[in-house]
């Protein structure tokens, strides 16, 4: 399948359909999706430029990401998605290969690692595997049967775990919990019986101290910390603390846009990333946390509305999964800014500082976009 | 083939859609869960705990900056700087902060070296300090030393350069005893005073004046609120309120008679003071041997501490306040003028002295000091010649009730109230002393033995001195005081009254005539021969006393006649007394005439206080500082 193909095909449909479409359906882009997304984006800027301590530096470079993640989104939203489908054995398959190379080499540096660089381009195969889990199981789930039988329910926990394993021995607990995560949400939506969710969680429960004895020491500590956080005030629990302070001190109102003493004055750990809610919840108190995560739902509803309206079990799961994800990514992180969760070192989605995470949150919604875009007409 | 396995999946699909939508509508019901808890959680930490965690905020990024108020300088009478701040640049370390003390004091000498001495002060101060407070650890830096420093500075967290004013004595050892020094402040001190007050002030008065006016003297901390960021750097400063200076204060003392004085005393131990009789101001007050206080602002180093402490003349004891000497035959005059004023005896009483005396109906014999006697001696004589035999008969006659009388009345055996600290009170003995003391009655051979200044009687140099005022003023009595002005900061000169005492008793003009003409004639012809002839008149008494038992004396390798104190007590002019002095040598014979002699020289001549021409004028001594 060419590009010329796809222009070709396009240009047919243009000419045989009757409804008018404008030109960002023509590139298959969802205006609502889009300026939702482009919201939080801005709000993020606002917070970023506080946090990065009022240097304009950082906002250009954030606006680089976000076009090179725009850009990927909008190529992602191109391809139609039984091509995705088609391609999506072999997309795991590329990311579980270059998650495993990623660890032997970590391995032969002795030291931990996350990317793989391929001569100019940098990448994390986790990341692709946070797409990869989803699209995999999605097509998996597609061929069979729904509800899923025991037998297919091993084959689709053997295709989350094996990754999920290699990334957490990286060690990056955050991104093999998210992957653990997508995997799980398409197990729910593709109709896993409640009795089997409920043993599986029991079954976690029951394996916590075994998963503690894998764990390294450092997570350990984390948890540890989450526990207790005045365990180690100055240590693992500063975080933490700091950040309960923060988002505390901020009220309901917030102490005013610039305004933050723990995170101009360096209190706040990280909080141009993993802990930038912090800085919105000082600045912007209440108000301005609940508008950020209402946001963030309007998104979510959208994505969930797109798997509603799709028009096969492979674009139906994969919508749905990759919406419940990207909630449950902006969950954790918020979850753990508060206080609610153990620190795992994951952004907020679209407006931690940094290019990786923007690409796959972006393209993920470039598949939504696809997903939506792409409707063959009955 | 192709058919077939579409219509099984097209077939599954309705069911399959029903399923999905039943499984959207669980997530939808897990997020709103879910975001519930997060919106809870956050009204929790924003709303309902808020002014918590404002509170840490704040802690976390407010400080208060103490701001130490500058010490108040020390004049003497005539606007001579005794004491001043000078700018010093000082390592500090805040044990806190540093997290391996040991090794860090290693890397930081490669920058600014440190010799043994210092660092054994340093752990000495560490220990009587709090860890969060600052300890000294290289005083004076220089300017290349600061600025080395400061290149470093990052490497080095918990130290600091920080400048600082310190107190510096530019007479040195000059006013050693009257001023005193400060010191590094510590933990003892630390709990006197108003915390608060003292947040950032490292100096505390120790001895002597610094001591007595430290209050005065320290002023008022200032503050100032500043935002710090993690690392303790201030980032701004949202308001100050400045310090207040302390107030300078204007000693009584006049520094060149203090300089006369310990001149004249050079290469002696002992004490003298010189008042001003009709104001109780102490225009000199000398301790011998002297030290240098500066090395004690420094921080002194314990083997230098040690030397001072263990050197046998003893430089750090304080003679003139602390020091208690039998006073001997200057207590004569006193006792003179109890005699005459219970008519116990008459100016015309005679007695014939052998040499000796004999309590009526005992066996025991009292010597006078010259063997073989007086002769024919009357008051005046007793006085001029100083007759132990004539007063042994007074004191027999007298009983030991009015002469404690009298020496209470002149301020013995209690505190004078001069305003310096730690102040002796001495002993007038009575028989309820004695009898508290040893347990024993009193007997008629202590009263004989009191009035030659000896038994159980002690007395400081300042109650002697401030005693010779009183003789001065014929009775009158004021205070002794060491303060002749306090200057608030900004604020003109508060001069500070004279404070009065109950005078004595005696009033009768003609009895002080005979013991002043009498103490006039120990200079002409009497035992203070010595002290030569003046322009100017003088009364005058001399003393020896024994040193006996006194721990406070050096006596060891010293001959008896070298173990008796020259004492001396005089003041002059006689009409209109300008000054009045009390001397105490130890171990050295009438050398406290000729101590006396130089200084009422000094005073009265080179500084020209002696008005001969003038008699009648009212003299402008006080008026003399502007």
């Amino acid at each position: 399948m060419s590009v010329l193909d796809l222009l070709r095909r396009r240009f047919r449909k243009r000419e045989v359909g009757t409804r008018y479409r404008t030109f960002l359906q023509l590139l298959h882009v969802d205006l609502f999706l889009l300026i939702t997304l482009l919201l939080v984006i801005l709000f993020g800027f606002f917070i970023l430029y506080s946090a990065g301590n009022e240097h304009i530096k950082i906002i250009i470079h954030q606006i680089m990401h976000i076009l090179g993640a725009l850009l990927v989104m909008l190529l992602l939203a191109q391809i139609p998605p039984w091509i995705y489908e088609r391609w999506s054995p072999g997309f795991y398959a590329f990311s579980l290969i270059t998650l495993l190379a990623v660890l032997i080499m970590g391995k032969m540096s002795l030291g931990a690692q996350r990317w793989l660089s391929l001569g100019i381009i940098r990448f994390q195969p986790s990341e692709l595997m946070k797409l990869a889990i989803p699209m995999l199981l999605a097509w998996f789930f597609a061929n069979r049967e729904l509800p899923p039988k025991m037998k297919d329910i091993g084959t689709a926990l053997l295709i989350i775990f094996i990754p999920a394993a290699i990334t957490m021995k990286e060690p990056d607990l955050g991104s093999a919990i998210i992957l653990i995560a997508s995997g799980g949400c398409i197990l729910l939506l593709a109709g896993l019986s409640w009795r089997l969710i409920l043993s599986i969680i029991g079954l976690v429960i029951i394996a916590t101290p075994f998963l503690w004895h894998f764990m390294h020491g450092y997570q350990k500590q984390r948890i540890l910390t989450f526990l207790n956080p005045e365990r180690d005030p100055l240590g693992a629990g500063y975080h933490i603390i700091q950040s309960k302070i923060a988002i505390g001190s901020g009220g309901f109102l917030g102490k005013g846009w610039l305004q933050g003493t723990q995170s101009h004055l360096h209190f706040l750990p990280e909080h141009t990333t993993d802990f930038i809610f912090a800085v919105s919840g000082e600045e912007f108190g209440f108000i301005g946390c609940t508008a950020l995560l209402i946001l963030y739902l309007i998104i979510v509803g959208r994505c969930l509305s797109i798997a509603l309206k799709a028009q096969n079990t492979y674009t139906r799961l994969l919508a749905g999964s990759l919406g419940f994800l990207f909630f449950i990514s902006v969950f954790i992180n918020m979850g753990m800014v508060i206080g609610l969760l153990p620190v795992v070192g994951l952004p907020l989605p679209l407006v931690s500082y940094g290019g990786t995470s923007m690409i796959t949150i972006l393209a993920s919604f470039g598949i939504l976009m696809s997903i939506h875009g792409h409707k063959n007409l009955l | 083939m192709f058919k077939y396995k579409t219509s099984i999946i097209l077939k599954n699909q309705i069911k399959e859609l029903l399923l999905f939508k039943h499984r959207l509508l669980a997530v939808i019901i897990i997020i709103i869960i879910l975001s519930s808890w997060l919106i809870a959680r956050m009204f929790y930490l924003q709303v309902i705990q808020h002014s918590y965690y404002t509170t840490l905020s704040k802690q976390n990024a407010i400080g208060l900056l103490p701001l130490p108020p500058a010490r108040g300088l020390i004049y003497d009478r005539n606007g001579v700087l005794l004491a001043r701040n000078i700018p010093v640049y000082s390592l500090m370390v805040i044990p806190d902060k540093v997290s391996n003390l040991t090794k860090e004091l290693i890397q930081i000498q490669k920058i600014i070296p440190l010799s043994a001495a210092e660092l054994q002060v340093f752990h000495r101060q560490i220990k009587q300090h709090l860890d969060f407070q600052e300890v000294p650890l290289k005083l004076k830096l220089s300017a290349k030393q600061v600025a080395e420093f400061a290149v470093e500075n990052y490497r080095f967290p918990g130290f600091e350069v920080k400048a600082e004013l310190i107190r510096q004595y530019p007479f040195k050892k000059m006013f050693s005893h009257v001023i005193g020094y400060v010191g590094r402040i510590n933990a003892a001190e630390l709990n006197q005073v108003n915390l608060s007050n003292y947040a950032e002030t490292n100096y505390y008065g120790k001895t002597g004046i610094e001591n007595y006016y430290e209050t005065t003297l320290h002023g008022n901390v200032g503050y100032q609120r500043v935002e710090t960021d993690a690392s303790g750097q201030i980032v701004r400063i949202l308001k100050t309120i400045p310090s207040v200076a302390g107030s300078n204060i204007y000693l009584t003392i006049d520094s060149k008679l203090q300089a006369a004085t310990q001149a004249a005393m050079q290469g002696y131990n002992g004490a003298a003071i010189v008042i001003q009789p009709k104001t109780g101001q102490v225009l000199a007050m000398v301790s011998l041997p002297v030290f240098n206080p500066n090395q004690f602002v420094k921080g002194i180093s314990s083997k230098a501490y040690a030397k001072l402490l263990n050197d046998p003349n003893r430089p750090l004891y304080n003679r003139a306040t602390h020091g208690l000497y039998a006073i001997g035959s200057t207590i004569k005059p006193f006792i003179g003028l109890e005699a005459l004023a219970t008519g116990t005896v008459t100016p015309a009483y005679q007695i014939y002295d052998p040499g000796w005396y004999k309590i009526p109906g005992s066996t025991h014999v009292f010597h006078d000091w010259q063997k073989g006697g007086h002769g024919i001696v009357n008051l005046h004589k007793a006085i001029m010649v100083s007759c132990d035999t004539f007063f042994y008969t007074v004191a027999y006659n007298l009983g030991i009730t009015p002469i404690d009388h009298v020496l209470t009345e002149f301020g013995f055996g209690q505190l004078t109230g001069i305003n310096f600290p730690n102040e002796l009170a001495g002993t007038v003995p009575s028989p309820a002393y004695k009898r508290q003391v040893t347990g024993q009655s009193w007997y008629t051979g202590d009263t004989v033995n009191t009035v030659i200044g000896q038994g159980y009687y002690q007395a400081t140099v300042i109650q002697l001195a401030n005693a010779a005022a009183a003789l001065a003023n014929r009775g009158v009595r004021y205070r002794p005081t060491l303060l002749y002005a306090i200057q608030p900061v900004g604020k003109s000169l508060i001069l500070q009254p004279k404070q009065s005492l109950p005078r004595a008793d005696i009033t009768d003009k003609q009895i002080w005539y005979e013991i002043i003409s009498a103490m006039q004639d120990v200079i002409k012809q009497g035992t203070a021969y010595n002290f030569g002839p003046t322009p100017y008149t003088v009364a005058a008494k001399t003393g020896t006393a024994q040193v006996r038992n006194n721990p406070n004396q050096v006596t060891t390798g010293l001959t008896k006649n070298e173990l008796s104190n020259s004492i001396f007590i005089a003041f002059a002019p006689v009409k209109k007394p300008q000054i009045a002095v009390a001397v105490i040598i130890e171990h050295s014979p009438h050398t406290a005439v000729k101590v006396a002699r130089q200084i009422m020289d000094y005073y009265l001549i080179t500084e020209n206080h002696w008005h001969p021409k003038a008699n009648s004028s009212p003299s402008n001594t006080t008026t003399k500082t502007s």
